[in-house]
C-alpha cells in the first residue's frame, strides 16, 4: 500500500507509507458482495492477516443525515451526492487511513466507484464525481463482481421480498413501475462501471455463479498480494444459495 | 490536474450580488441596506445569507465532540449545505428573475478551505455548480479592525471561527488573528482572476452605501422593476 490517491492530497493526514492493504470489492446489490467479503475475511484471517472491513454510508459523523434525507427525499442531487462524499471522506481519514497504517487489510463494501455510478446516474458530470473523489485512496485491488440484471433482480428479490426503492433508482423518475426501473437503474450504474472499468484497473469476476465459485476466483486475484501460494487456496462451503446471497 | 479556474457565468435572468469579507468587515450591514434600497426602487430582491444551517451545526457538533472532522469532511460538509441553499434559495429566485443578493457565496468555502489546508483546486470542483455573479463586492479591512470589532460585539468567537482546530494557538484571540489573517491572504490572492469589486470597507457605512448603489446602474439597465414586469404581463 502505498497510501497514494487520486490526486488531490489530504491535508492533516499522516502521509506515510501504510503497510496495509486496501482491497475493494464492487458490484450491485445482489451481486453478491457481503457473501464474498464474510468469505475473504475469514480466509485472510486464517492466513494470519488482520482485517477490517467497511462499507459505505456507516460513518458515526453524517449517517443519521443520511437517513433522514433518504426517508424524506428532500435534498437535491449535487447536495446528496456531497453528502455521501462527506460519508465516505470520513470512513477514509477515521477508519481507513488508521488501519492501513496499523498494517491491517481493510476489505472495503463498495468504495468511490458506486459513489460515482450512483452521482452520475443522477445527472452529476463523469468529470466531476472523479474530481470530487480524487482525494481517494488507490487501492491494491478492486475486484468487480459482475452478474447480469436478471441475477440481481432475483436476488433482490430474495433479499428483500421485494425491490428496493434506492437500488431500483424509484428517485429517478425512470418509470413509475418498480420492475422497468430496477432494469433502467441497473443499466444506467452498469454503463457507468464500465466507463470506470479500464479507469481504475477493475478486476472483473464472474458473479453469475455460486458463491464457492466466486470466491476461489476472488482468492486468485487477492493470493498474490500477500505472496499466498496457490495451493493454499481452499475450496469454502456455504450453506447459503446463490438466490440468497446479497 | 485540476484547474483552478472560475465557474462560468449564468444564463438565468435574475441578477447575483454576492458580498465577501471578513467577519466584522460590515458586508452584511451593506448588503441588506442595499437589498432595501433595490426593492425601494421597484425590483423583486430575494435575500440570502450563508450561515450554518441545522443540519451542518448539528453534524459539526456530534463531530467535535467525537474529534473526527478534518478539513476535507470539514470543507465536504459545507459543500452539502450550501448546494442544497444553492438549490433552494439561489437557483429558484434566479430563475424567476429576481436581484438575488448573498451575503456570502462559494468563495467564503474557497477561501475558508484553502486556509485549512485543502487543495484550493479541489475545492472550485466541487463547487463548480455554482455559477459565477455578476458582481461579487470584496470588502477588503484589516483584521485588527474585524478584531476589535468581534471583541466589542462581546460574541464569543467560535471554534471553527477562530480556526482553533488548526492548532494554531492555544489563546482563541491569537488562533482567531491568525486564521483571518490567512483567510485575508486567500481573499487577496484570488481577488483579480475572480473579479472582485473592492470595497474599501474601511470608509463610513453611509460612503460604501453610496459607492454600492452608483455600481447598480449599470448592471440594472433595463433591467425590469416589478411595476414594468406587471405591465409587460
Amino acid at each position: 500500500m502505498t497510501g497514494k490517491s487520486y490526486g488531490t492530497r489530504l491535508p492533516g493526514t499522516p502521509g506515510g507509507p501504510a503497510h496495509g492493504k486496501l482491497i475493494v470489492v464492487e458490484g450491485s446489490d445482489g451481486s453478491g458482495r457481503t457473501t464474498e467479503i464474510e468469505l475473504l475475511k475469514e480466509w485472510l484471517e486464517v492466513e494470519g492477516h488482520a482485517v477490517v472491513d467497511t462499507g459505505l454510508r456507516r460513518s458515526d459523523l453524517v449517517s443519521t443525515e443520511i437517513d433522514r434525507a433518504k426517508q424524506g427525499h428532500t435534498l437535491g442531487a449535487t447536495t446528496m451526492a456531497l453528502l455521501y462524499a462527506v460519508d465516505f471522506a470520513d470512513q477514509l481519514e477515521n477508519k481507513m487511513i488508521p488501519a492501513l497504517s496499523a498494517g491491517s487489510t481493510v476489505l472495503a463494501d463498495r468504495y468511490i466507484y458506486t459513489l460515482m455510478a450512483r452521482a452520475i446516474a443522477r445527472g452529476a458530470s463523469r468529470d466531476w464525481a472523479r474530481k470530487v473523489y480524487s482525494f481517494a485512496l488507490r487501492p491494491d485491488l478492486v475486484v468487480f463482481l459482475d452478474a447480469r440484471p436478471e441475477i440481481l433482480l432475483h436476488r433482490s428479490i430474495g433479499k428483500y421480498g421485494s425491490l428496493d426503492y434506492w437500488e431500483s433508482g424509484m428517485d429517478l423518475s425512470l418509470s413509475r413501475d418498480l420492475f422497468e426501473s430496477f432494469f433502467l437503474y441497473q443499466e444506467r450504474l452498469s454503463k457507468e462501471f464500465e466507463w470506470m472499468a479500464t479507469e481504475y484497473a477493475f478486476h472483473s469476476v464472474d458473479a453469475n455463479r455460486v458463491p464457492e465459485q466466486v470466491h476461489t476466483d476472488v482468492q486468485r486475484l487477492v493470493a498474490p498480494l500477500y505472496a499466498i501460494d496457490a495451493g493454499r487456496i481452499r475450496p469454502v462451503k456455504t450453506t447459503r444459495r446463490p438466490v440468497a446471497s446479497g | 490536474m485540476i484547474s483552478e479556474s472560475p465557474s462560468p457565468a449564468h444564463g438565468f435572468p435574475g441578477r447575483l450580488l454576492v458580498f465577501e469579507g471578513l467577519d466584522g468587515s460590515g458586508k452584511s450591514t451593506q448588503a441588506a441596506l442595499l437589498g432595501k434600497w433595490l426593492q425601494a426602487q421597484g425590483y423583486r430582491v430575494f435575500f440570502t445569507e450563508w450561515n450554518s444551517s441545522d443540519l451542518v451545526s448539528s453534524v459539526i457538533r456530534r463531530g467535535k465532540k467525537k474529534g473526527l472532522l478534518t478539513p476535507t469532511t470539514f470543507s465536504l460538509l459545507h459543500a452539502v449545505d450550501f448546494a442544497d441553499r444553492f438549490d433552494r434559495k439561489i437557483l429558484p429566485p434566479m430563475r424567476a428573475g429576481y436581484v438575488v443578493v448573498c451575503d456570502r457565496y462559494a468563495y467564503t468555502a474557497f477561501v475558508r478551505d484553502a486556509a485549512r489546508g485543502c487543495d484550493p483546486a479541489w475545492v472550485r470542483t466541487i463547487y463548480s455548480f455554482a455559477p459565477r455573479p455578476d458582481r461579487i463586492f470584496y470588502f477588503r479591512v484589516p483584521v485588527g479592525t474585524t478584531l476589535r470589532r468581534k471583541l466589542a460585539s462581546r460574541l464569543k468567537i467560535n471554534y471553527y471561527e477562530a480556526g482553533m482546530d488548526l492548532g494554531l494557538s492555544d489563546d482563541v484571540e491569537e488562533s482567531y488573528r491568525r486564521f483571518q489573517t490567512r483567510l485575508k491572504r486567500e481573499y487577496e490572492r484570488i481577488a483579480a482572476a475572480d473579479e472582485f469589486t473592492i470595497v474599501d470597507a474601511t470608509r463610513r457605512v453611509e460612503e460604501i452605501q453610496a459607492a454600492l448603489r452608483a455600481e447598480m446602474r449599470p448592471l440594472l439597465e433595463n433591467f425590469p422593476t416589478v411595476a414594468r414586469l406587471t405591465h409587460d404581463g
